[in-house]
């Protein structure tokens, strides 16, 4: 297969990205010369890959994440590794151990996070398109923050195979781009089942975009309209329903009583699995060296101690809180619980309804430094958490503005019916195109 | 209520390295957030998180490591093929 | 000893003889080469990567579950073990924790007094083997590890007893029997190093448990036990109360000492593994198939063979060895079978465990040709087991073994008879260089004829049957009387 190689020199001001690859070469297929940018939690084989951490500085993985290879097959061009926070813990990209990302719209505001690097590669348009990971939002948050599209795939749909491990049972690779078309290209090349991941499904996705939504069915969720959401937020996002309306879809009001639990329920899970997955980073194998001078344990802590930063140190200490004997019960175990409930909620709405609408966000994109409490920042994901715990597919789409900034739809759909949420999106972006 | 020492088992626990001077702000907000954890003394039921996919294996079938060099390259030390690390003893 | 004070359990870990890995495609088959040669990104614990089942490990597991009468549960599921160590590539091991393969079953052993037992089993999982840690250095110039990986991610079989075992001879023939059925299922080679680790639990009555970890061969279960016994026997002679702890045994100096506290704080926070998908594989049981068993043949070997107990209880206890029985015996029309486990379960056994050699050194149609040569008594009993060594000491400097009827014919070690001119020239040898000997028998010393008959043993180097010598040497000394 011929070989080609793209010339890729952005303008990087916003700090997208942690490492820019000038002359990515490609192959020919479906994305053929397209540059995608890939978030720097994604494994990249012979490109350095961190997590935005320091403990991962100098890493260079031997191997391709599945997505990547797919999309390299297809003919993409590799232009960089994207900007994140530290191992997505976080809702803004400030949590970078290389510095914050801007928010192309406001420079003076955050880009949403974790997949802030993303997210402003392709609201700057210096990448059509790119990969983010979404545990709790991570995709849909920055998406929404910067006036972008970004899809959350069913948990499953896509390899999780190389993708550096936050939390394990939430988390997914998914599509970021401007318009909901490219958003479902990308799908369409990384999904699909991988023998490598024993958690993903034979379900590939290989579907073009409609937007005929006569007759759909949408469940308003009142949680999403109710305390915490900023109301100017949420008579943008009634308006862009009400638009649906216009195309044929008829709404329900519902309601999604375990919500009042979720985002405890998501935080007691990730940081738990979290406090597992960043154990391995102990300076033996990769990443800055441990000094082998000291003992094991003086050495392993050094390493954690100065490789991770403050909310990663933060997020390993509440998990493993919540792991330890005489608190399992208590927090992580009830947490399966709540999750449970979370699932059975959405499964007793997509009886009734084909796809649940809200607010991606509760406000607009924060200014820097705004969310200096660690659970003020964590109450932001509260939209976007129980998708995650239910691991359903979600979109977010642009829907307006609220004082200049960006304001996203999500879609939030049945199991396994991303083509529905993809449409949904696409509906609606059609409908409102200048 | 978490107290300093609580936190400072943790941090052992977590082997994180927890300097005492962190101590009382690391408290602080793991009061906050433990307190907000407290919402799930709410959750009723004991479902067990329901799975759809079972007994997803591999055959036994032996494929290519890593090269010696690969395996290695990523660490800070080696010596003679194994990988250097701190003692344990 | 029978000490109806004492009380032990075992925790077993097997390695189960598969191709590959138990979460990657890696080969198990690292002994030979060099360190971190039999890795992959998924072994190394590198960032990204997850664990793929290998089928085969599982299948492996249930056959044993079902040898040990054991009940797979509905669903079993992973587990992750949290701790922290150079080796341990992903800083947990993937185990099994509260949702096991498989709970119950037992062990039947021979117990101290001789009568059948069953020690119960509390459960069996899968989990996998860390990396392997050298340590290097020394004290002035700075002690550090060196990690190879080759050994993580093997596949381990877990047998949790519960604490049954009354004497640390009863924990030897525990192990030696899992140890024999492991082997007969065809899923473990006990001759490879390392595949066999022993955690060991032990109690006097009353006192508190104390755990020994790191046994890592079949005697040291023994020795670290028995060593573990007059210990705290002696702590609670002095008064002084033994303590919960866990001890480590040291191998080469046969002891038991004391773990650090920081390693009996562990807190392992276990949680399920979110990258495997659970095992629902109780309805496999029943297509288990299962070969003879130790037990089962051992039977066989006393009905078929009419091999004693004891006999057929060491012939069966190592599936080699009682298949190079078989061999011997195969088609039998010679009358054997006798003569066989005799000279197999004592005279061999002990050989080969002095050469450490195994089993399979030997040919089983040279031992039967050897077998033939006794039972025809064309050679003595002594000068059967010289033909034995030579065999055996042939095969280990890697030189060609030779039949037995050959290095009788080359070393001359035919029998004697009576009338064989060279073994009365012995006997009269014998009574001339030895007027001493000859003096004592007359005055009626009983032990001076076995000397006179052992000297001429001596010079005829055991080829002479030990009856007919006797009776020659009376006749010579009688006639040397005229
Ligand atoms: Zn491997």
């Amino acid at each position: 297969m011929a070989v080609h190689t793209i010339n890729f020199e952005p303008d990087d001001r916003y700090n997208a990205f942690l490492k820019v690859c000038a002359k990515p070469s490609h192959s020919e297929g479906k994305l053929a010369g397209i540059a995608v940018a890939v978030k720097d939690n994604i494994s990249t084989q012979g490109i350095e890959t961190t997590c935005a951490s320091k403990i991962l500085k100098g890493y260079v993985p031997p191997y391709d994440a599945h997505a990547v290879g797919l999309i390299k097959n297809a003919g993409a061009a590799i232009a960089g590794k994207t900007n994140m926070d530290e191992f997505g813990m976080g809702t803004s990209t400030e949590n970078s151990a290389f510095g914050p990302t801007l928010n192309p719209c406001d420079t003076g505001r955050v880009p949403g996070g974790s997949s802030g690097g993303s997210a402003a590669a392709v609201a700057a348009g210096m990448v059509r398109m790119a990969l983010g990971t979404d545990t709790g939002g991570s995709i849909r948050c920055p998406a929404a923050f910067s006036g972008i599209v970004g899809f959350k795939p069913t948990y499953g749909r896509v390899s999780r195979y190389g993708l550096i491990a936050y939390a394990n049972s939430l988390e997914t690779i998914g599509p970021m781009a401007t318009n909901v078309s490219d958003v479902s290209l990308l799908m369409s090349v990384i999904s699909g089942n991988d023998r490598k991941d024993t958690t993903s499904y034979d379900k590939p996705y290989a579907h073009t975009p409609s937007a005929d939504i006569k007759g759909l069915r949408i469940g308003i969720p009142e949680e999403y309209f109710g305390k915490g959401v900023d109301p100017d937020v949420g008579t943008v996002v009634r308006r862009a329903i009400a638009r649906l309306e216009e195309l044929g879809a008829v709404t329900v009001p519902c309601s999604i009583p375990s919500m009042e639990y979720a985002l405890a329920a998501y935080y007691v899970i990730c940081t738990s699995e979290a406090s597992s997955n960043l154990a391995r980073f102990d300076g033996v194998r990769y990443g800055p060296a441990a000094d082998t001078k000291k003992s094991w344990h003086a050495a392993y802590q050094d390493v954690r101690k100065q490789g991770f930063g403050p909310e990663v140190r933060r997020r390993i200490m509440l998990g493993t809180f919540a792991l330890s004997s005489g608190y399992y019960g208590k927090y992580y175990a009830k947490a399966q619980v709540a999750r449970e409930n979370v699932r059975k909620d959405f499964t007793r709405l997509f009886s009734d309804v084909d796809v649940l609408c809200g607010p991606t966000m509760p406000t607009i994109a924060f200014k820097f430094g705004e969310k200096s409490d660690p659970l003020s920042m964590y109450l932001s994901d509260i939209l976007t958490v129980p998708v995650n715990l239910a691991g359903i597919p979600a979109i977010s789409v642009p829907c307006g503005k609220v004082q200049g900034m960006p304001v996203g739809l999500q879609v939030m759909g049945r199991p396994f019916e991303d083509e529905r949420v993809i449409d949904v999106a696409y509906a609606y972006e059609q409908a409102v195109k200048p | 209520m978490v107290t300093e020492k609580d936190v400072e088992h943790i941090g052992e626990l977590a082997d994180i390295g927890i300097d005492t001077s962190e101590l009382a702000i690391f408290t602080g907000q793991f009061n906050a957030i433990v307190e907000y954890f407290d919402v799930l003394d709410r959750v009723h039921g004991d479902d067990a998180v329901a799975r759809d996919l079972y007994n997803v294996m591999r055959e036994d079938v032996v494929e290519p490591s890593l090269s010696q060099d690969e395996a290695t390259r990523n660490a800070g030390a080696q010596e003679d093929g194994f990988i250097k690390a701190p003692r344990v003893m | 000893m029978i000490d109806a004070d004492v009380v032990v359990g075992l925790e077993v870990h097997c390695q189960l003889d598969t191709k590959s890995k138990l979460f990657c495609g890696c080969s198990t088959d690292y002994r030979n080469d060099g360190p971190n040669t039999h890795v992959c990104p998924v072994c190394l614990g590198l960032p990204g990567t997850m664990p793929v089942l290998n089928r085969r490990a599982i299948e492996y597991a249930m056959r044993v579950a079902k040898a040990l009468n054991c009940t797979v549960i509905p669903e079993s599921e992973f587990s992750r073990k949290n701790y922290f160590y150079p080796d341990l590539d992903k800083a947990y091991q993937v185990t099994q924790y509260d949702k096991p393969l498989a709970l119950g079953g037992y062990v039947g052993i021979e117990g101290d007094d001789g009568k059948e037992r069953r020690i119960q089993l509390t459960r069996i999982h899968v989990e996998e083997d860390p990396g392997r840690l050298v340590h290097m250095g020394n004290a002035e110039r700075g002690r550090y590890s060196l990690v190879d990986y080759n050994r993580a991610g093997i596949p381990l079989i877990e047998i949790v007893s519960e604490p049954e075992m009354r004497s640390p001879k009863e924990a030897r023939k525990f192990l030696n029997k899992l140890r024999a059925t492991l082997e007969y299922l065809g899923v473990f080679d006990p001759e490879k190093e390392g595949s066999l680790r022993v955690d060991a639990n032990i109690s006097l009555r009353g006192s508190e448990r104390v755990e020994i970890k790191n046994i890592t061969s079949y005697k040291g279960v023994e020795r670290a036990l028995t060593f573990e016994v007059t210990r705290q026997k002696n702590q609670l002679r002095r008064g002084l109360k033994v303590d919960r702890e866990t001890r480590h045994y040291l191998e080469a100096r046969g002891i038991t000492q004391s773990a650090r506290s920081k390693e009996q704080e562990n807190d392992y926070r276990y949680f399920p593994e979110p990258d495997l998908r659970p095992l629902r594989v109780q309805s496999w049981v029943k297509d288990v198939k299962l070969p003879e068993l130790p037990d089962a043949r051992r039977e066989r070997f006393v009905q078929q063979y009419g091999c004693s107990l004891n006999h057929a209880r060491t012939l069966t206890g190592e599936l080699k060895m009682a298949n190079f029985f078989e061999a011997v015996v195969a088609g039998d029309g010679n009358g054997l079978c006798k003569l066989a486990a005799t000279w197999i379960a004592d005279t061999l056994a002990g050989e080969l465990n002095y050469r450490s050699m195994g089993i399979d050194a030997l040919d089983a149609k040279r031992f039967t040709g050897l077998l033939v040569l006794l039972k025809a008594g064309t050679i003595t009993d002594k000068s059967g087991i010289e033909v034995m060594r030579v065999m055996l000491d042939e095969r280990l400097k890697g030189e060609t073994v030779e039949t037995p009827e050959a290095i009788v014919s080359r070393l001359n070690l035919a029998k004697t008879t009576g009338d064989d001119a060279a073994l009365l020239g012995a006997v009269h040898d014998v009574i001339t260089e030895n007027p001493k000997a000859v003096e004592d028998y007359k005055a009626g010393k009983n032990g001076a004829l076995n000397f006179l008959v052992g000297q001429t043993m001596k010079k005829t180097r055991g080829r002479a049957d030990p009856g007919e010598l006797n009776r020659l040497m009376v006749e010579a000394l009688k006639s040397a009387e005229q």
